[in-house]
């Protein structure tokens, strides 16, 4: 054996088959460094020691790093059948020693899983989710039936609440977007309409494009990222103060009072504003016909009478419940869903917005498919 | 570094705490003894929680000073307050973990943000930590996966984390069985006696107080200020107060009992 160890607080020395092991300075926790000590649990596997003893004479305070060096030694020491004799420690060292096992808990080591069992459970999982979602569809129609003979776990003020906060208060976003949408439609629209002398017409352009399209997709895409995360953030985080155990264990289903009302509001005021996002849409595209192309109001008025029928404007509001009611749907899904931590209510929030969105603009595209064939 | 030397020992005078205009405590002085176990005691609602709120920085009291040995917490730089902060350890009530990190990582967060640790370091200490509090499983789980008594401990080994020299804790066996609740004090008094780290906590557990307080301070709820002042023991056996007398034994005084009607001594 060469010259015994020493390392920062500490020296070790050797005599008659016994180590002793002698701590001097204070040993504060911010310098820490296991490596530092590796030494000394080599010294004690390489020899064949009777036992080791301490010297805390001279230690100053006590730190958890020096916790962590005698738990290391400790451990080393009952492996190699030393003798650990703590008398040389300060009682209150002794008195934490005696809080920590000797023998540390055994980590089970994570099962690696392979790619393919990744992708397995992502499509079973998924399955499992549609099917969910698929039933709380159906739960939602039946109980709507229910709601409406007025048998359904609901409070008519939840149900207030939900349409004011989904009607009225999403009246402002919804105006800016559209009359932005409609203003934009009629300025590019009449530069290429211009071109073939037929600028006359960009109140049909406008008409039709935000009656049929652009209204109920502006709308439904606004209250996507408005309400729908909303309901799934509130929805998620009830969740995660067991808000909805406390309601199903008195009887109440979830289903009903926090799902039922946020579908029923979003479904009767997505085409409302809808009408009121079209009519902002044209007022939009006609304040930009007016005041910047030099059409007159009348001839606006005229060819916008033309052009917007009422079949034009059902079709716009028939879509606008269908995204109401998907957007609903999917975000109180997404909730009832979703883990109970901080981050599981963000990405619950996150996750609605994406969802209503994507699901929208699908929706829309089933629509004009249908409406092409039926010759709508 | 990170815990700045400061002076375990808490003077606190004159401290008037409220949430806007409504007043919860005021006139409140007691002084913690460097390395005892001091008690905030009171009735549920008494403001046990706002007191402590104000002593570990969360809450400016609307008058009256905490004092760290010589040094006035409130009328210090924001910067200095932060600096002090450092050497308190705080347990919530129910332990506020984080949610999204698993319990060793939410012990490693203070570590990795306030000292220069290497990686193996901080995992040495985080699992000596959890071994300390006696977290024998569970070390990798969310804390939604653990047990109420788990995640209390989880969160005395973060409140452990940086070595505090005072430790707050805040309802510490609220919501644990005897056992796991005795179990847990005399946890508390290990590592009172093992750190020489001063503890102030709030409770209403009496078992709990008595067990392990040496000293405190009584907050009356409808008097809204500090009331009586010793240790727990003391109180039970010697106070005249019999609001105080009565928290401390369990027993409902004749004088707080509302009379029936009819009776002689019921008026107002």
């Amino acid at each position: 054996m060469g010259e015994p160890p020493s390392g920062r607080g500490w020296v070790a020395q050797v005599r008659d088959g016994e180590v002793l092991l002698v701590l001097s300075q204070n040993w504060t926790e911010t310098e820490f460094d296991p490596a530092e000590l590796a030494p000394m649990l080599t010294l004690l596997e390489q020899g064949h020691w009777k036992s080791i003893r301490f010297d805390s004479s001279r230690m100053g305070r006590l730190g958890s790093s020096l916790l962590a060096f005698l738990d290391s030694i400790r451990s080393t020491a009952l492996r190699q059948h030393i003798g650990f004799d703590e008398a040389g420690l300060p009682d209150s060292t002794r008195h934490m020693m005696r809080l920590l096992p000797t023998s540390s808990p055994a980590a089970a080591p994570p099962q690696p899983v392979s790619l393919l069992e990744r992708i397995g459970l992502r499509v079973i999982a998924s399955g499992g989710e549609w099917f969910a979602a698929t039933r709380l569809l159906g739960q939602i129609l039946l109980r709507s039936g229910a709601a409406l003979r007025g048998q359904a776990n609901l409070r008519k003020v939840d149900v207030l609440a939900c349409l004011s906060e989904a009607g009225a208060g999403a009246l402002p976003v919804v105006a800016l977007v559209n009359f932005l949408v409609g203003g934009i439609i009629a300025f590019v629209g009449s530069v290429e309409l211009r071109r073939f002398g037929a600028d006359i017409y960009i109140a049909n352009l406008v008409g039709v494009a935000e009656v049929r399209e652009l209204a109920p997709i502006m709308t439904a895409i606004v209250m996507s990222g408005r309400t729908g995360s909303a309901y799934a953030a509130q929805i998620a985080t009830m969740q995660g103060t067991d808000e909805l155990d406390a309601l199903r264990v008195i009887g109440i289903s979830p289903d009903d009072y926090l799902v039922l009302p946020r579908v029923a509001a979003l479904s009767i005021m997505m085409p409302l504003l809808n009408l009121y996002a079209a009519a902002i849409g044209i007022f939009g595209g006609f304040c930009v016909a007016i005041l910047m192309l030099n059409l007159s109001p009348a001839v606006f008025v005229a060819h916008l009478e033309d052009a917007v029928t009422i079949p034009e404007v059902l079709f716009g509001v028939v879509k606008s419940l269908a995204f109401g009611a998907w957007v609903a749907i999917s975000s109180c899904r997404i909730g009832l869903r979703a883990g109970r931590s901080a981050s599981d209510v963000g990405r619950a929030a996150t996750t609605a917005s994406v969802t209503g969105i994507v699901g929208v603009i699908l929706i829309d595209a089933v629509f004009a498919v249908c409406a092409n064939a039926l010759g709508l | 570094m990170a815990s700045a030397a400061i002076q375990p020992k808490i003077r606190v005078r004159d401290l008037s705490v409220s949430y806007s205009t409504e007043v919860i405590q005021q006139g409140v002085s007691f002084d913690v003894r460097e390395g005892s176990i001091f008690a905030v005691m009171g009735a549920s609602g008494s403001g046990k929680s706002t007191i402590l709120r104000a002593m570990t920085g969360l809450l400016r009291p609307s008058a009256g000073s905490v004092c760290f040995g010589d040094l006035d917490y409130w009328s210090s730089s924001d910067a200095r307050r932060e600096q002090i902060g450092r050497s308190f350890g705080v347990l919530f009530q129910g332990g506020a973990l984080w949610s999204s990190m698993t319990a060793a990582e939410n012990v490693a967060l203070p570590l990795q943000m306030f000292t220069k640790l290497a990686a193996p370091a901080i995992t040495a200490l985080v699992q000596l930590k959890l071994s300390l509090v006696g977290l024998q499983t569970g070390r990798d789980g969310l804390p939604s996966t653990l047990s109420g008594g788990m995640r209390q401990r989880v969160g005395l080994a973060r409140a452990l984390a940086l070595d505090p020299q005072i430790l707050f804790l805040d309802e510490p066996s609220a919501g644990l069985d005897p056992t796991s609740s005795k179990r847990f004090d005399d946890l508390i008094r290990d590592l009172r006696d093992g750190f020489g780290a001063t503890i102030v906590m709030v409770s209403h557990e009496l078992p709990s107080l008595l067990d392990i307080c040496d000293d405190g301070v009584f907050l009356d709820a409808d008097r809204k200020t500090a009331t009586a002042h010793g240790a727990p023991a003391a109180l039970r056996d010697h106070s005249a107060d019999p609001v105080v007398h009565a928290f401390m034994t369990r027993a409902i005084p004749s004088a707080l009992i509302v009379a029936p009607t009819g009776d002689p001594n019921g008026g107002a």
